[in-house]
Order: C-alpha cells, then sequence, then structure tokens
C-alpha cells in the first residue's frame, strides 16, 4: 500500500493522544508543557501533509514555520513562570499551587 | 517498499517516543524521548518535500526548545515526579477520555472525503517559502517578530530576580 494522507493523519493523531494524555496525568508543570509540544507537532505534521497532498502550494509549509515560532515564544514564556512558581512555591507540583482554592 | 520500510521506520519513532513522553515516571526520560518525537517529525517532514521546514523543526525543536526545557528540569530540581494522578483526573479516566477522543478523530479522518492531489510536483521549497513570507504573508511575518519580541522581554522580566532595596 503505497504511503498516503491517511498515515500522516494516523501518525499525528497518535502524537496528539500522547500529548492529550500527557496534559491530563501530569503534575509535573514542565511534564505539561511537554505534552502541549507534543500537541503542536501533531498539529504541524498535519500541516505539511496537507500542504503536501491536498494543495501543491506552500501555504501549509508557511503556517507550520508560524506555528513553530509560536511555540518557541510559548515555551519560553511558560518555562519563565514555571520558574516563578518554583521560586514561590519551591515546588513545580501543579496540586501545590492551590492559594486561591477556597 | 524499501521507501515504506523507511516511512514506517520514522514513524515509529515518532509514534514510540510520544508514547514514551506520556508514561515515562520520570520527567528528564521524557525529555529525551520528547527529542526523539521532534527527530521523528522532522523525518516525515523530509518525507513530505518539506525541506526547509524539516530543518527549522530540528534547529528550532531540538536546539531551542528541548535545551530551554532541560535547563528549566535542571533549575527546578524535580527529578522524582509524582505524577501518578491530578486530583481532578486519574490515570484511568484519562486515559478512557484520550481513547475516546483518539478514536472519534480516527472515525473521521478515516472516513473524510479529503481531496488529494497525487500529481504535485516536489522541489526545494526555501525560495518558495521565503518569497511567500515576503509578499503574501508579510503582516504575520512582522506580526511575528513583534511576538518574539514581546516574549523575549517578558521571559527576563518574568524570571530576574527580584531587586530589594
Amino acid at each position: 500500500m503505497t504511503i498516503g494522507l491517511h498515515h500522516y493523519l494516523v501518525v499525528s493523531l497518535i502524537v496528539f493522544c500522547c500529548g492529550l494524555f500527557t496534559v491530563l496525568t501530569r503534575r509535573n508543570a514542565i511534564g505539561i508543557l511537554m505534552g502541549v509540544e507534543l500537541i503542536l507537532n501533531s498539529a504541524n505534521i498535519n500541516y505539511i501533509a496537507f500542504s503536501r497532498f491536498g494543495s501543491g502550494s506552500y501555504d501549509g509549509q508557511v503556517f507550520a514555520i508560524f506555528v513553530i515560532m509560536l511555540a518557541a515564544a510559548e515555551a519560553t514564556i511558560g518555562l519563565a513562570i514555571v520558574l516563578g512558581i518554583y521560586r514561590t512555591f519551591d515546588t513545580i507540583d501543579v496540586e501545590a499551587t492551590d492559594t486561591l482554592r477556597g | 517498499m524499501i521507501y515504506a520500510a523507511f516511512f514506517y521506520a520514522v514513524a515509529g519513532l515518532t509514534v514510540i517516543s510520544a508514547l514514551g513522553v506520556a508514561f515515562s515516571s520520570n520527567v528528564v526520560y521524557s525529555a529525551f524521548a520528547m527529542m526523539g518525537t521532534f527527530l521523528g517529525a522532522a523525518g516525515l517532514y523530509v518525507f513530505l518535500a518539506a525541506d526547509f521546514v524539516a530543518g527549522v523543526q530540528v534547529l528550532v525543536y531540538v536546539g531551542g526548545i528541548l535545551v530551554l526545557t532541560l535547563f528549566a528540569i535542571m533549575l527546578t530540581h524535580q527529578i522524582q515526579d509524582v505524577q501518578v494522578s491530578n486530583r481532578s483526573v486519574g490515570r484511568f479516566p484519562a486515559f478512557v477520555l484520550t481513547v475516546l477522543i483518539g478514536g472519534g478523530m480516527a472515525v473521521a479522518l478515516l472516513r473524510a472525503p479529503w481531496l488529494v492531489k497525487e500529481e504535485v510536483a516536489t522541489g526545494p521549497t526555501t525560495y518558495g517559502i521565503g518569497d511567500s513570507f515576503l509578499n503574501q504573508y508579510l503582516l504575520p511575518f512582522e506580526l511575528a517578530s513583534v511576538v518574539l519580541l514581546t516574549a523575549l522581554v517578558g521571559a527576563i522580566v518574568l524570571s530576574r530576580k527580584e531587586l530589594r532595596d
């Protein structure tokens, strides 16, 4: 069976599900950010697969470059916030950050 | 045949690394498995004739984001990860939810009538992408530079030590 669009979509779906599971079950704040990166990567694989198979233009690849760049900016800010959390609570367990809970 | 074998090898690397990120108990193991996922994704981009994006993926994700994540892990010293269950969603409900969502999406994507063009000319993409950035996508490109500048300044402000007078 020749490698077609569906193969890439299934790979990106599996990566998305792993990212979703990571975001749902991790208590380490950096682990949650890693799950978000997996989800963004799965979206990128989809963008580029559709750029190759759906239309011959470069639009999907341009979008993928924007996604990569925004993921870098978001990872930077997220990890700076995690460092702030570590300084305040002395742990990065997200269960410990419940100061606003009643 | 050889093409399919190489594709399954790269796709297998991506999928197994993603499973490693999700199910590792140690966050450092997850970070290195994430490196495998990023490299596998770059390999998949090469299969899809996206050479420039594959290079950008390796440079920015592996060389930037992954190194930043490892630094943050090092600075926060949490090697023993207590990640087994969140209070709101435990591990088994999360697994069930993920399987439901993934199954729904799998049914949708395998049944949808995608318009597939098989005769797509592939070649080096750098010129075309650069052209797109400066002609059609000029405004998002400039806004992206502003976003990156803001993120840079914001990260520095968020992470510097408080000055006590």
